[in-house]
């Protein structure tokens, strides 16, 4: 793990997520730029159209091909009009899964960038199959022959960002948050007042520290002081650091083991108690370490 | 319709526990849908179907046992129990309370019954979420439950019955709960290599992660008449774009208009709409074709097309 900056620590849960929505942080592409050479972008789910808020596409990284999908979001009102602010809509996810399929048929590893505040929720998207979208993603990423990585380098807006969020690593930018629903949505159901979401926030533990303390981020990627958006370079270069380092460990394994560990990894998510156990004062169910 | 229930009653009667009926335990029940009264051994009697006009009322787990052969159900995990893993509270209560408060009106430990179980004579493996449960909202034992529901089926090479009925992720468990969207999934890998079926029923009413994961990408998806179904909870809809979703949008026929479910099944018709699948899959395996890694089935067609 990097370690953090000193300088943001004392960041409030709420902070974060408004440095994670910042418009000026790096997005998608800017990761891919600064990461990557001879990206090539792929269009199109080959069934409906071609979804601006999920882009993907071929590069190479350390001389290997490897697959890119991620969510993106513009940097000014018009840009995020275009980009719908970074919410799927089905055909996003269908373009996302045509090229998982495409990186396991060539062999190439999966990076994803997760940056979404949720999947589009409108009438039109559950018409085209919204939830199936989804769950097809998920399904598929749960046993694709080739080795995943994927970072949250803003928002992890639920189910939209699970969606190309199952993985071999799960990665956070230090100020990127990943949330079951949003605090604000939060806030409206259980404080009854979406106002409240700076609490809920706190609560729902959506940081990066907080959820690598909960055992589902694998690493921390440290930004420069102030947030990634000062210092975009600075930003990608430090994860690029990260990123490469996970993906030289998972190329070195043989995909049935990646996919055991992958089960295991996801298996092991979850806390309860055994009701024997629990008399007893013993806490069955407790995240396993990931193997790696 | 009154007869067809009469007909199937026998081999599709509720078991009721007293204190589990969301019916007042009275002679006369008042319909949700058209406010009829009702009633009460009629209503038991038509598997709480209205009478009057045909609305599913919800059933709690241990009436959906009566799907099955009368005394077959055997309860598996029924010993989990849910945990507090942020310490989550807010002003409306501590969600340690809340489950308390719950588990002891309910007298069950989460949202989520499983087990074993034979329609006409057929074994299966199924699940079943209770909506009275803090929504039917998955948390960990949820996730835990349904996870080893699949790897149970997969392991005794059973088909898997899944009965949905959930407003989604249980907010109050973070993105532990988000993540039990994967791990059901990955569990249902399993039952896929040893090419047994997941069917999933979707009953009133299904949204968000829940939907959003293992039910949408079942063998077989079976809707109930007039179930609420849907990605997005209207309250999701309005805070993200200000807007209430209509509802007539978001229903089993709505699903079946626009392709996302194989069909919608009046509960009268369940029992028996099940033990034809099960036979057909069945059939399959007595049929002693070669029994393919489903992989490598899967990347055959994918290669083919
Ligand atoms: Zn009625």
């Amino acid at each position: 793990m990097t370690t953090s900056d000193t300088s943001t620590e004392t960041l409030t849960a709420w902070d974060r997520v408004q440095l994670a929505r910042n418009v000026q942080r790096p997005h998608t592409l800017d990761m891919v730029r600064g990461l990557c050479e001879h990206f090539v972008e792929l269009h199109g789910d080959r069934r409906f159209g071609d979804d601006a808020a999920i882009v993907g596409g071929m590069a190479t990284l350390q001389g290997r091909t490897v697959m890119i999908v991620g969510h993106q979001k513009g940097r000014n009102a018009r840009e995020n009009v275009q980009r719908h602010f970074g919410m799927p809509r089905p055909e996003g996810y269908r373009k996302a899964l045509r090229l998982f399929r495409h990186a396991e048929k060539f062999g190439f590893p999966l990076l994803c960038f997760i940056d979404t505040p949720g999947a589009d929720p409108e009438r039109e998207s559950e018409e085209r199959g919204q939830a199936n979208a989804i769950a097809e993603c998920i399904m598929a990423m749960t046993n694709l022959r080739v080795p995943i990585i994927a970072t949250v380098i803003g928002e992890g807006g639920s189910g939209g960002a699970l969606a190309i969020g199952v993985a071999d690593r799960m990665l956070m930018m230090e100020n990127a948050i990943y949330s079951v629903i949003s605090p604000e949505g939060c806030a409206s159901i259980l404080w009854r007042d979406a106002a409240k979401a700076p609490d809920a926030a706190r609560a729902m533990r959506i940081t990066a520290a907080d959820v690598h303390e909960l055992g589902i981020a694998d690493a921390v990627i440290a930004e420069p002081a102030g947030g990634a958006h000062t210092d975009i370079a600075a930003a990608v270069e430090s994860a690029a650091l990260v990123i490469r380092e996970h993906l030289e460990q998972l190329t070195g394994d043989e995909i049935a083991t990646t996919l055991a560990c992958r089960y295991q990894k996801y298996r092991a998510i979850g806390r309860f108690h055994e009701r024997q156990q629990a008399l007893l004062g013993v806490q069955a169910g407790e995240p396993l370490p990931f193997v790696v | 319709m009154k007869e067809f229930f009469r007909r199937n009653k026998k081999s599709f009667a509720p078991v009721q526990r007293e204190g589990e009926s969301q019916i007042p335990d009275n002679l006369w029940a008042k319909c949700p849908a058209c406010r009829e009264l009702i009633y009460q051994k009629q209503l038991t009697d038509s598997l709480k179907v209205c009478p009057k006009c045909s609305h599913h009322l919800r059933l709690v787990p241990h009436e959906w046992l009566g799907l099955l052969d009368h005394g077959s159900f055997v309860e598996h995990d029924a010993d989990l129990w849910p945990a507090d893993p942020l310490g989550f509270v807010s002003p409306k209560e501590a969600y340690a309370d809340k489950l308390r408060l719950t588990q002891e009106k309910l007298g069950q430990a989460d949202a989520v019954i499983s087990g074993l179980g034979t329609i006409d004579g057929r074994r299966l493996a199924l699940a079943i979420c209770d909506f009275s449960f803090i929504g039917g909202s998955m948390g960990s034992v949820y996730g835990e439950k349904m996870t080893r529901a699949a790897e149970r089926a997969a392991e005794l090479e059973l088909p898997l019955l899944t009965i949905n009925g959930s407003g989604g992720a249980r907010m109050q468990e973070g993105v532990i709960s988000l993540m039990q969207m994967a791990k059901i999934s990955m569990a249902l890998t399993r039952l896929a290599a040893v090419q047994q079926p997941h069917i999933a029923l979707l009953v009133d009413p299904c949204f968000g992660g829940v939907l959003a994961s293992y039910p949408s990408v079942a063998d077989i998806i079976i809707a109930e008449p007039g179930a609420n179904i849907g990605f997005a909870g209207s309250r999701v809809v309005s805070q993200t774009i200000g807007g209430k979703m209509p509802a007539k949008h978001q229903t089993a026929e709505y699903m079946f208009e626009h392709g996302f479910v194989d069909m919608v099944t009046p509960r009268a018709d369940l029992r028996a709409t099940l033990s034809r699948l099960l036979t057909l899959y069945g059939a399959q395996t007595n049929a002693g074709l070669p029994r393919l890694d489903a992989r490598l089935i899967e990347q055959e067609v994918r290669a083919g097309g």
